[in-house]
């Protein structure tokens, strides 16, 4: 009796704290969501409740009217664009990449191997300048062509993961093809990349991530409004020189993340593989 | 007809085709970027006119002329050496918590790990930027405790930096899972000899879970480590370097002062001078780690 009782009460007082860590996280995300739907003044006045007094839903209309002539289904349009785009480029480029490394002797194949682990610990930061100012003469400057063709060549980081995926895979399944007949392109397409999806369904996953919410570079390359990624949009609202709009900000900062929590709630499984194994940063 | 190498002619042109989309992209975005910067960190250079050689002019005007540039590399440093341990301190006690034989745990680890997903976004900085500011419901519960009428901490250069910390801390859960991973690696038979000889939860925690966690924490530390230098967004959104520079980090600085001041000389010398940090501290962080990461295996790399 006295054993079961204290074992109840440990079980509550865990779960008791895990809640009040439950709330600690997810209270930002749940304000800003029920924000979206507040007026303006009962945003800041008065109570600190999560129910609206009065349900609001023009937020999301005037919201969705955006900045100048440019709505903000234009801004997604360029969001998904971009993200879409660099995704599935990273994800042809990391597969062959992989592929050539992992599996086919040339010579440099060793000393090109250390280039790419160096360059994994090279952050985008540290060349953002110089590559600033040689796309900027080339004229890719207020394209898409910066955000999305040094992604699609690879990443680094996919590569590598990629490359740990394919060591996995058994030799023999590669020898036996050849022996078949087949060519190198034709084992690639044909036995290794079929067995690589769990890998690719991770790069897909963090690739897309990454280039929805990437600001630095959208803010940097992009001046005219009519590109504006949805990331670039979002930060007019919190222009000092302007009247803001909080709860029309609420309901586009709301939708913004929209894209990624339901790949989050589809995929959730795979993410958590992908950096328990890989250490990929979330 | 195999050549002196050893290396079919045929298999390596398929090697080289198979990585040409990373070559292509490593030498023209990463290398030929690098490069140019290098020289360019030696250039007066503002985009119209063509680079103008000053040799090492921009470095000691960084270092010798510019308390701006001082104050950032000192809020940089402040800022990785509080947020990275708190964060992964934090990583480690949940992820602790949250390795034992439980109900709701997958519930628990799904809810930990939103933030990061999310974290990174302008929208999130946005909301922490309405949360702490004056009349979210920061202040707003500060005003119910009746301690000022408005308070913003992210108006208020002692605390503007806190919040972003708050804000890198509250996206622990990407570190939380791979600490997850690393203890379940932990053999549950160490635990029940350690318990057979008397051990209590603290001597075990200290002489068998940190030991063995330890790459994973030298892994963790050096990655949020670099991660922390590079952080802009979130300051950029939520105070914009202010207020009073209190938050002007490294990245922040070397943005304005590349695409707000067009001093492509001195931004890009302090682009070098921030890997040489990273460098530097990753470095650090490796050589002591001998004294510190306990590898079971004495083999390998």
């Amino acid at each position: 009796m006295m054993v079961s009782s204290r074992k109840y009460l440990n079980a509550a007082v865990y779960h008791l704290i895990c809640m009040i860590l439950v709330v600690i996280m997810i209270y930002p995300v749940l304000w800003m969501i029920m924000s979206s739907f507040k007026t303006q003044s009962g945003i800041f006045r008065g109570n600190l409740s999560l129910i609206p007094d009065e349900w609001r839903f023009a937020n999301y209309v005037e919201g969705w009217q955006g900045f100048g002539n440019h709505t903000f289904g234009i801004f997604f349009s360029n969001s998904f664009i971009i993200a879409i785009t660099s995704t599935l480029g990273t994800m042809t480029s990391a597969a062959l990449v992989s592929y050539g490394f992992a599996r086919i002797r040339f010579p440099g194949a060793r000393f090109l191997f250390g280039c790419m682990i160096a360059t994994l610990m090279l952050p985008y930061q540290i060349i953002m300048i110089p590559q600033y100012l040689i796309l900027h003469r080339i004229h890719w400057v207020n394209t898409f062509l910066p955000m999305i063709v040094p992604w699609s060549l690879g990443n680094p980081f996919f590569i590598f993961l990629m490359i740990q995926f394919v060591r996995t895979i058994p030799f023999e399944l590669d020898e036996s093809a050849l022996i078949d007949g087949c060519t190198k392109f034709g084992i690639f397409y044909r036995i290794i990349l079929p067995l690589c999806k769990p890998a690719l369904v991770t790069v897909a996953i963090f690739s897309f991530y990454w280039r929805w919410q990437d600001f630095i570079q959208p803010v940097i390359y992009l001046s005219k409004p009519r590109l504006y990624t949805v990331s670039v949009a979002l930060r007019l609202f919190a222009d000092p020189t302007s009247v803001t709009n909080w709860g029309a900000m609420f309901a586009m900062a709301s939708l913004s993340i929209l894209p990624v929590m339901i790949v989050f709630f589809i995929l959730q499984k795979y993410i958590v593989e992908g950096i328990s194994t890989t250490g990929l940063k979330g | 007809m195999r050549n002196t190498r050893g290396y079919n002619p045929k298999s390596a042109i398929a090697g080289y085709l198979f990585i040409s989309p990373w070559l292509i992209g490593f030498l023209c975005f990463t290398i030929i970027p690098i490069l140019a910067s290098l020289y360019i960190s030696f250039t007066k250079y503002d985009l119209i006119s063509s680079p103008v050689w000053v040799g090492i002019k921009n470095f000691q005007r960084l270092f010798f002329q510019d308390p701006r540039y001082r104050k950032s590399l000192g809020i940089t440093f402040v800022y990785v050496v509080t947020a990275v341990p708190l964060r992964l301190v934090f990583a480690l006690f949940i992820a602790m918590i949250l390795c034992q034989k439980r109900r709701l745990l997958g519930l628990y680890r799904l809810v930990y790990y939103l933030p990061s997903i999310i974290g990174g976004s302008v929208a999130i900085a946005l909301v922490w930027r309405m949360f702490f500011g004056s009349g979210g419901p920061i202040s707003l519960a500060a005003a119910g405790l009746g301690i000022k009428k408005t308070v913003s901490l992210i108006g208020n250069p002692r605390t503007a930096l806190a919040t972003i910390i708050a804000l890198y801390i509250w996206q622990f859960g990407s570190s939380m899972l791979i600490f997850l991973a690393g203890l379940k690696n932990i053999p549950e038979s160490f635990y029940e000899a350690a318990v057979v000889d008397g051990a209590g939860s603290l001597v075990k925690f200290f002489r068998i879970t940190l030991p063995l966690l330890s790459p994973v924490i030298l892994f963790n530390l050096i990655m949020q480590t670099i991660h922390g230098f590079l952080m802009f967004t979130q300051a950029w959104i939520i105070t914009r370097g202010g207020p009073m520079d209190s938050t002007l980090v490294y990245v922040v600085y070397m943005f304005l002062r590349a695409f707000q001041f067009y001093d492509m000389g001195a931004a890009s010398a302090m682009a070098w001078i921030l890997l040489l940090i990273i460098g530097f501290f990753t470095m650090i962080i490796f050589a002591t780690s001998r004294r510190w990461v306990y590898y079971e295996s004495k083999v390998g790399i």
